[in-house]
Order: C-alpha cells, then sequence, then structure tokens
C-alpha cells in the first residue's frame, strides 16, 4: 500500500512506522508494507480488495470477519497485520476455483442458508475450519463451531443444515478408504 | 405448435427457486457500502458525546488539524453556518447534525474528522478536546413528566415540558360503559425494553459531489433510496435532480436503515466542500448507540369481561420513551404508530387507547424493528393481555382465545380501533398450532411434572399484523402518500428486466419479483433480471420496511406485468391474424379460441413488438405500474412454545416452538420460510437476552455486542413450521400478504406467556422482556411480578 502525506515541511512523513510482511493469501505470496497497528481484516479489505471478509462488529463478536490463519479460523478483525507475516491466510475468495464452488458455498444456496449475506463468508470459514478436521459433524458439532458467528437474518437452522450439506457432499467425494 | 409453460418449471409463484443473489454473496463478491473505493476517496469519523446531558462550554479542534491527513474538521459550529446544524425529523420535529448549544443523549454527534484514511480520522477525533458541563439526566418517561424535570428541548420555541405529544383513538365513552356492566375486570401493566434490530452491517455512506456537473452520488446504506433522495433535496437544499441514491447490497436492515442519520448529511457536506468522494462507516458502537432504536415503550391496560369469558371491552395507555429527538420513521397520522391494530383479531365491540411520547436523555429515532409501526408492543400487549385475562377466568388459554377470534364468516371485519381486516382463518391456525404441539398431552405432562418438581410451560401467541403500508387515503411519510411501483421492460429475445421502488436486503427481491413476472407472464423468471436502489434508475418507490415490499411493489410488479400481457395481446392478435376478442391467454402463450393449436409464445409476441408491430401500434414492451393498494395485508399467525423453567436458577429452555402462519399465497415458499425462521430467532432474542438499557446518568448499557446480547447458532432453539392455512388476500394482484415480520412481533409474547406458565401457582402475572435468569429466579421466589421501570443502576 502506499500512503501519500501532506508535506508539512517537517519530518511527519518518516515518523509513521512501517513493516514490511510477507505472506500467503489464497495460494497467492505477497509482500506488504503495513503500520504496524493494522488490523488484519482492513489489510485484506482495504490493501488486498479481497472485500469479501466483512467487518461487522469491532469487538471479535460477529465473527464476519473470520478467515483461516494456517488452517485455524480466526476473526481477522482481531490480529494485527504484522502478525500475519509468514503466515498463510484463506478467505473466501480462495474457496471455489474458477469452474467450480467448494461444496459448502453450494450447501448455503441450496439450503437457503443466507439472506443478506453479509456474515455468510465468515461463517463458512468458520465452517471450512470445521469440516477440515471433521468430515462427519453431528448438528451439535456445527453449532458450537458456529457459536462464534452471528447472523441476523436466518435463525440459525438453514445455515446449520448448510454446513452438514456441505459436510455430505465432500464425504461422498472423499476416496474409499 | 407452441404449448403452455409449466409454471414451477419456469419458477413461478410456488417455485422454491434457489437466489439469484446468492451466486455473488456466497462468493464473497457482494457489492456493501464500504466494499466501494471511489477515486480520491476521503474517509470520515464521528466524535460522540460521552455524556447524557451537557451544555457544551467549548470545542477546541486545533490538535485534530494539526495531523498529518486530516483534511477537515467539522463542528456544529461550521454546520450552523451553512444552516445545517439541526435538520428535519420524519416526524416533524427537529434533530442535531452536530451538536452546538448541548449534548442531550450519550452518543451524539459532535463533530466529524474527514482524513486520507480511517485510522487517521479516528486519531484526530480523539485529539479533539470538549468541555462539557454536565446536567441532570432523564432516562424515562416516568422521570421526563415528574414536577421540576428539566426540559430536554429547551431549543424548541412551544415546548415548555418533555411531552412529545398526547394521541388517543377509539369509543371512550363505549368502553366505559362496558367497563361498568363487566363481570371481572383484569389488568396488566409492563415494560417493551429499549432494543436495537442491529444488522451486523452499520450503516455508511459515500458522497461524491461532482463540482463539474453539479451532481451528487451518495452510495448508502438504505432501505429507501426515493425517501433519502427527497430528504436531501430538502435538508441540503439540492435540485432532486442532480441528487442521486444508490443503495448497493444492504448487510441486513431490520428498520435501522430507514431513518436519516447525521452521518449521511455530514459525509455529504463534506464531498461538497472538498470536491472529493467522502466515506463514512460506522463502528458498531455509533450504530447501537446513536441509530434507529425500537421498542422503550410501557404500557398498561384492562380487559372487561364476562363471566364466560367473552371479552366486552379493552382499554390500553402506552407513555413511550421516544430518546432526545421525535425522530421516529412512521405515518403522519399516527403518532404512536400502528399501536391500534392491538386485538384486531378478536372480536372486541368496543376499545379506548390513549399514548403519549416523551423525551429523555437517550438515542433518538425509534424505528420498527421488524414490524410495521410498532405493531410488535402491540401484539406483544395484547397476546399478554389475553394470557393474564385466561388466567384470571380460569379459563384454557386456546379456549379462551378461540371463543373471542373474529369467526371466518365475520370478514370485511371493522377492528375496536378502526382497522378493517378482510381475510383470515384463526380458529384453524390455532388447531393446526395445537395438534403440532400436542397440547392436550403436553397439559398432562406439565402436571406430572409439576408433581416432581419439573417446571414445564406451554405459551401461545396470535397475532394479525396491518402489513403493507398504504393505502394513500391513511399512510402518508412527511406528506408523501405510501405507493410504491414497477418498470418492467421486454427485450426483444423476450428476455426481461424489472425494477421497483423497493429495496431488498436479504429479502431475496432478485428471485422472487422474476417469479411474479414468470407468472403473469410465462417468461422463465431466469430469464429476468431484478434491479432496485438507484434512484436514477429505478422508479420512484417507498422503500423496503413495514413488510410492504411483496403487499405494495411486488403487486406492482404483477401490475405491470398484466399492462405487457395486454399489450402483448394486442401483438399477438396481430401475429395470428385474428381479432383480440378472439385471442386465449394461458401461461406463456396466446391461442385462437377456436383453434387452440393456432398459437404464439409471450417470447414471439416480445419480437414482434420490435420487428413486426401492426401500423399505429407503439413500439416496444414495457410499461410502468404505479400500485396504491386498497387496504393493507392482514396475514395471521399462531406460534405456540413450550418450555423449562430451571426451579434453582430461573434459566429456561425451550422445549418445542411451532409456528402457523397464514400468509396468503407463498411466491417462494424457501424464502418465505427463511422469513419465518429469521423473525422467530428475533422474537427468542428479545424474550431471552437482547435489550438495551441505561443507567442512571444516562449511560448506554448495551453498546457493544459484548453487553448487547444477540442469540448464535447455539442457543437458538429450533423451529417447527407449517404453512397449511392459506387466506389469500383478497385485494392483492396475486392473493399475497406480508410475511416478513410476522413471527418477529407475534413471537415474544408465546416465549413470555410459556414461562409466565411455568410459574403457575406463584402468582407471577409478568416479568418484563428480557426473561433473564436472575429475574425469573426473582418472580418466582419472592413470588412477585418484575415490572416497570427497567433496572436503573446508580453509583450509589
Amino acid at each position: 500500500m502506499t500512503m501519500v502525506y501532506e508535506d508539512r515541511g517537517d519530518d511527519t512523513a518518516q515518523d509513521v512506522p512501517v513493516r514490511r510482511i510477507k505472506f500467503t493469501i489464497n495460494g497467492d505470496k505477497k509482500i506488504a508494507e503495513v503500520e504496524p497497528r493494522l488490523l488484519l481484516a482492513h489489510l485484506i479489505r482495504y490493501g488486498l480488495r479481497l472485500t469479501g471478509t466483512h467487518t461487522g462488529c469491532d469487538t471479535t463478536n460477529c465473527g464476519a470477519c473470520t478467515v483461516l490463519v494456517d488452517g485455524q479460523a480466526v476473526k481477522s478483525c482481531t490480529m494485527l497485520a504484522v502478525q500475519a507475516d509468514g503466515h498463510e491466510i484463506q478467505t473466501v475468495e480462495g474457496l471455489a476455483t474458477p469452474s467450480e464452488l467448494h461444496p459448502l458455498q453450494e450447501g448455503f444456496k441450496e439450503e437457503h442458508g443466507l439472506q443478506c449475506g453479509f456474515c455468510t463468508p465468515g461463517m463458512m470459514m468458520a465452517a471450512k475450519a470445521l469440516l477440515d478436521r471433521d468430515l462427519n459433524p453431528s448438528e451439535e458439532d456445527v453449532r458450537w463451531a458456529l457459536s462464534g458467528n452471528l447472523c441476523r437474518c436466518t435463525g440459525y437452522q438453514n445455515i446449520v443444515k448448510s454446513v452438514l450439506w456441505a459436510a455430505e457432499k465432500l464425504r461422498s467425494q472423499a476416496p474409499a478408504e | 405448435m407452441s404449448q403452455a409453460v409449466d409454471e414451477i418449471k419456469i419458477g413461478g409463484i410456488g417455485a422454491s427457486r434457489k437466489r439469484v443473489e446468492d451466486n455473488r454473496f456466497i462468493r464473497g463478491k457482494g457489492n456493501y457500502t464500504d466494499d466501494i473505493v471511489l477515486p480520491g476517496m476521503l474517509h470520515m469519523e464521528i466524535l460522540r458525546s460521552p455524556l447524557a446531558h451537557a451544555r457544551i462550554k467549548s470545542i477546541d479542534a486545533s490538535k485534530a488539524w494539526d495531523i498529518p491527513g486530516v483534511h477537515l474538521v467539522l463542528t456544529g459550529e461550521m454546520m450552523a453556518t451553512r444552516n445545517l446544524a439541526w435538520m428535519p425529523t420524519l416526524s416533524y420535529d427537529t434533530q442535531a447534525v452536530l451538536a452546538t448549544d448541548k449534548v442531550r443523549f450519550q452518543g451524539q454527534e459532535v463533530a466529524c474528522v474527514i482524513a486520507d484514511d480511517p485510522y487517521i480520522a479516528k486519531d484526530a477525533c480523539e485529539a479533539i478536546v470538549v468541555d462539557y458541563e454536565p446536567l441532570p439526566v432523564i432516562v424515562n418517561p416516568m422521570q421526563a413528566v415528574a414536577a421540576g424535570a428539566p426540559v430536554i428541548r429547551d431549543d424548541k420555541e412551544n415546548q415548555p415540558d418533555n411531552v412529545i405529544y398526547d394521541w388517543e383513538v377509539g369509543d371512550s365513552a363505549g368502553t366505559a360503559h362496558a367497563f361498568a356492566a363487566a363481570d371481572l375486570v383484569s389488568k396488566l401493566e409492563l415494560h417493551y425494553p429499549r432494543s436495537h434490530p442491529s444488522p451486523i452491517e452499520c450503516c455508511g455512506s459515500i458522497a461524491d459531489f461532482n463540482r463539474a456537473t453539479s451532481k451528487l452520488t451518495v452510495y448508502m446504506t438504505t432501505q429507501a433510496p426515493h425517501i433519502i433522495r427527497a430528504a436531501v433535496a430538502m435538508v441540503a437544499e439540492l435540485p432532486e435532480h442532480m441528487i442521486r441514491i444508490i443503495s448497493p447490497d444492504i448487510g441486513g436492515g431490520f428498520g435501522n436503515k430507514v431513518p436519516v442519520y447525521p452521518g449521511y448529511v455530514c459525509s455529504i457536506l463534506a464531498s461538497i466542500l472538498l470536491e472529493r468522494p467522502v466515506k463514512w462507516i460506522e463502528d458498531k458502537s455509533g450504530n447501537l448507540i446513536s441509530t434507529g432504536f425500537a421498542r422503550d415503550v410501557y404500557l398498561k391496560g384492562e380487559m372487561a369481561l364476562r363471566r364466560d369469558g367473552k371479552i366486552l371491552a379493552v382499554r390500553m395507555h402506552t407513555d413511550a420513551d421516544h430518546g432526545a429527538f421525535f425522530s421516529d420513521a412512521q405515518p403522519s397520522k399516527f403518532k404512536i404508530g400502528l399501536m391500534h391494530s392491538a386485538f384486531a383479531a378478536y372480536d372486541i365491540p368496543a376499545a379506548h387507547l390513549t399514548a403519549r411520547g416523551t423525551y429523555s436523555n437517550k438515542a433518538p429515532g425509534g424505528v420498527a424493528y421488524r414490524c410495521s409501526f410498532r405493531v410488535t408492543e402491540a401484539m406483544f400487549f395484547q397476546e399478554r393481555m389475553m394470557q393474564a385475562a385466561a388466567d384470571d377466568l380460569g379459563m384454557d388459554q386456546a379456549e379462551f382465545r378461540r371463543m373471542n377470534f373474529v369467526p371466518d364468516d365475520a370478514f370485511p371485519h371493522r377492528t375496536p380501533f378502526g382497522f378493517l381486516t378482510d381475510s383470515g382463518q384463526y380458529a384453524k391456525c390455532l388447531d393446526v398450532g395445537l395438534k403440532a404441539i400436542d397440547y392436550e398431552n403436553f397439559r398432562q405432562q406439565q402436571e406430572e411434572a409439576r408433581s416432581r418438581g419439573r417446571l414445564l410451560g406451554l405459551g401461545i401467541s396470535t397475532m394479525t399484523e396491518p402489513l403493507g403500508a398504504g393505502n394513500s387515503r391513511e399512510y402518508d411519510i412527511l406528506g408523501i402518500k405510501m405507493f410504491d411501483s414497477a418498470e418492467l421492460k421486454v427485450h426483444m429475445t423476450g428476455k426481461a428486466i424489472v425494477r421497483t421502488g423497493a429495496r431488498t436486503q436479504g429479502q431475496g427481491h432478485e428471485t422472487t419479483w422474476a417469479q411474479i413476472v414468470a407468472h403473469e407472464l410465462g417468461i422463465p423468471a431466469e430469464d429476468v433480471v431484478v434491479e432496485e436502489g438507484d434512484t436514477d434508475t429505478a422508479p420512484f418507490g417507498m422503500g423496503t420496511y413495514a413488510s410492504r415490499s411483496t403487499p405494495v411493489a411486488g403487486a406492482a410488479v404483477a401490475m405491470v406485468a398484466r399492462k405487457i400481457r395486454a399489450k402483448a395481446r394486442k401483438l399477438a392478435a396481430h401475429l395470428l391474424e385474428v381479432s383480440e376478442e378472439d385471442i386465449e391467454w394461458e401461461l406463456g402463450r396466446f391461442y385462437v379460441r377456436s383453434a387452440p393449436d393456432r398459437g404464439v409464445t409471450i417470447q414471439e409476441c416480445a419480437i414482434a413488438a420490435y420487428a413486426n408491430m401492426p401500423d399505429g401500434m407503439e413500439p416496444g414492451l414495457d410499461a410502468t405500474a404505479y400500485y396504491d393498494p386498497p387496504n393493507l395485508t392482514w396475514p395471521f399467525a399462531v406460534y405456540i412454545v413450550t418450555v423449562e423453567v430451571d426451579p434453582q436458577t430461573g434459566v429456561w429452555d425451550v422445549l418445542n416452538m411451532v409456528a402457523v402462519d397464514d400468509c396468503g399465497v407463498r411466491i417462494n415458499p424457501m424464502i418465505v420460510e427463511g422469513q419465518i425462521m429469521g423473525g422467530l430467532t428475533e422474537a427468542y432474542a428479545m424474550s431471552n437476552m437482547q435489550f438495551i438499557t441505561f443507567d442512571a446518568d444516562g449511560n448506554c448499557v448495551g453498546a457493544n455486542y459484548m453487553d448487547y446480547l444477540l442469540p448464535t447458532a447455539w442457543e437458538t432453539p429450533g423451529f417447527e413450521l407449517h404453512s397449511e392455512v392459506v387466506t389469500p388476500c383478497p385485494h392483492h394482484p396475486i392473493g399475497a400478504k406480508g410475511i416478513g415480520e410476522c413471527a418477529a412481533v407475534g413471537g415474544p409474547a408465546a416465549f413470555v406467556n410459556a414461562v409466565i406458565d411455568a410459574l403457575s401457582g406463584t402468582g407471577v402475572r409478568n416479568i418484563d422482556m428480557p426473561l433473564l435468569p436472575d429475574r425469573v429466579w426473582e418472580a418466582m421466589t419472592y413470588r412477585r411480578d418484575i415490572s416497570g421501570a427497567p433496572p436503573v443502576r446508580s453509583d450509589d
């Protein structure tokens, strides 16, 4: 990111601390220069222009900003960009391939798991963290895994169904043991 | 040979068509206000008052101006020089944009900073020094009308006290007469606490004033873009045709995104002054403490009863706390919204309602949170009163309701407060619900459980809600009549675009409007694109709230499609070389009455409109329809909940919840069920945990998601939905009624009634929402009601 400051004839521009970080996002290697206080959510949204990661509450409650950091579901409004140095981030934009949706994306559409769509990327990323470690979750497992994500539209019932739909599809795709 | 099309196959009415809008949302490709970046865009942050009531002695912004990257600091004083320190509200009051003389609630907008990025703008806000002189604080209507109360709105002439209005409706004398003749009078008093719609996406705007063209474009989170355009024209004194409001994807609204907020106005002024785009994105705390709250009404009432259970009359009084400015969004004629829709489902000969509104040092902007102009409070009181009255009579809850329902053959029915209900099968809905919950069996289980010390309860709530404002005779906002519109353009290849003046926020208009076109014209829904939210392209409409989209804008879609069909009929007659009178219509196709094999499809008519129209016919195939509904739509619902209360802790769990909704014809059953489940969850939230209260100093308790509790997937119970009962709306072109809000309106009383039922025998008649464990525990332990004022904590 490039910052342009007013030249007031003093050293203000030099006063702005900047750190250089390296990270991987959705498989792409990146280098960024960021203020140490920059939130990871804002690096993703404003720096990388990946606007599928939403910010809803600023207090780590709503989960709309959930991304995966090294496979773990993380609320990216509560992590500094500099803490992502050397790590691998996945966002909603990395779920689908150019030709194919991820089963979670299909499941949310099939089971009407979204209405306004604002919480959806965070819900799907939290669900992905669950399904990456457990392809056979119970309804209770899903509800618990999503309990850090708020939705005001759906009442969750269809979100839970969406995740179970995706789990079933992923199981059917998994190579037989 | 052409054939009629199968309505479900083409995604017409009744098809649970998968949603079109999902394709972008599941890929993270939605386009919400904060996703938009314009060249040269600056960022705005708001400095808010930490105090609920204080005189501003001075504001020193010099340190903010000194921070590199700051372009502008706006204060009330600067706004005043442009006549923008105050703005008119939707309820004929005024609201401060940026405070000049005083702050009147915690979180009030005091100054704005516009800077290169939001971090710098926040830094600069912290660098502004405001010297406040604290003043006495009012946090409820009792304090507002107490002798010697400070007058909050001393900025207004002719405002000697804190009373905004005194309003009444109904038959005072007839009601008094009925009470005098009653065998029994049942009474109830309660508080519907302040809540907040709290969509996950907060409010925001990007104002982009272009000096070269004089055009102001504003991207903003609004449910009603055309109303905003008119409001901006009035407030900013700009010509209306030079204002373009674009409402991009909206991350939930629920009423919160109807009003005009100071942040919008400041971003517009900043863009005009700086000639650059200015983005304002509110943080959650700002959203919760300053924007449109809901409820906060004290209700009391009494019911005159005959010994056999017949209701003779109802008397109600409401005291509504409107906060520091009366900026409610509601029709002009009704100062307390549609509160007088109470008891509409019951056949009650006489009723009288008085209502008083007062100012307080709390956030302004009462909105109808997932309801139609305060019917939530009305239905909640109605069903709590019904339970109390049945208990006082010693009658069964279900039977008491059944015997007082308006019977199916009594429509149209004039309600005790003057509405005209037109259709319903109330008893049938109740029967479906009782059967689903296994009523008799549950009552037995309840008895048995009680003998073993377990507390089970069952709560019934019914509601009929006046949805779909207006008609224009009775409903207007600031004098603008509440009709709606749709525009349909059929292209030459038979594909189409439909635009309305509504604005979807998750309700799925992009999917369902196309289904209505498919139903009317036989054009497959996938061939119809829906566009809303841009005032330069969409026809005028009053926006999406009060469950009015399907009743009004959806009706306009059907009507405009019928206009297209009428023209297509002429084209078909021309193509088939017969007179128009000899043409018949079946879905997707016109044919010759005497020779049904001879026909043309709607698509063939479309190309003819461009390539082969008869002499003298205006080419093209498009139309606009404005729809002024003859009446509101009246959906009905029965919600039944069973709960178990822990006698040791007061914690209660939902065992079962059954919802029977009769919303007439369902356009997309999948979407309708989604709306009902969302509403039920908000009902559960309000009854269980979600509320905003204030301490004695006016500090908002509930200013973030750590204090303002919303249910997650973990707490939210499952719901069983029933759609067996369908009573089409007699006046709606496709027989649909509103549905988005019913469950949030009727649901809360079912949960509360269930918990009160579990405590039967303790003498507890009321616990105010939310039914937090400590309140339930206190009520059952000390055998007393928890009613009235919210907990006002003070430091002593």
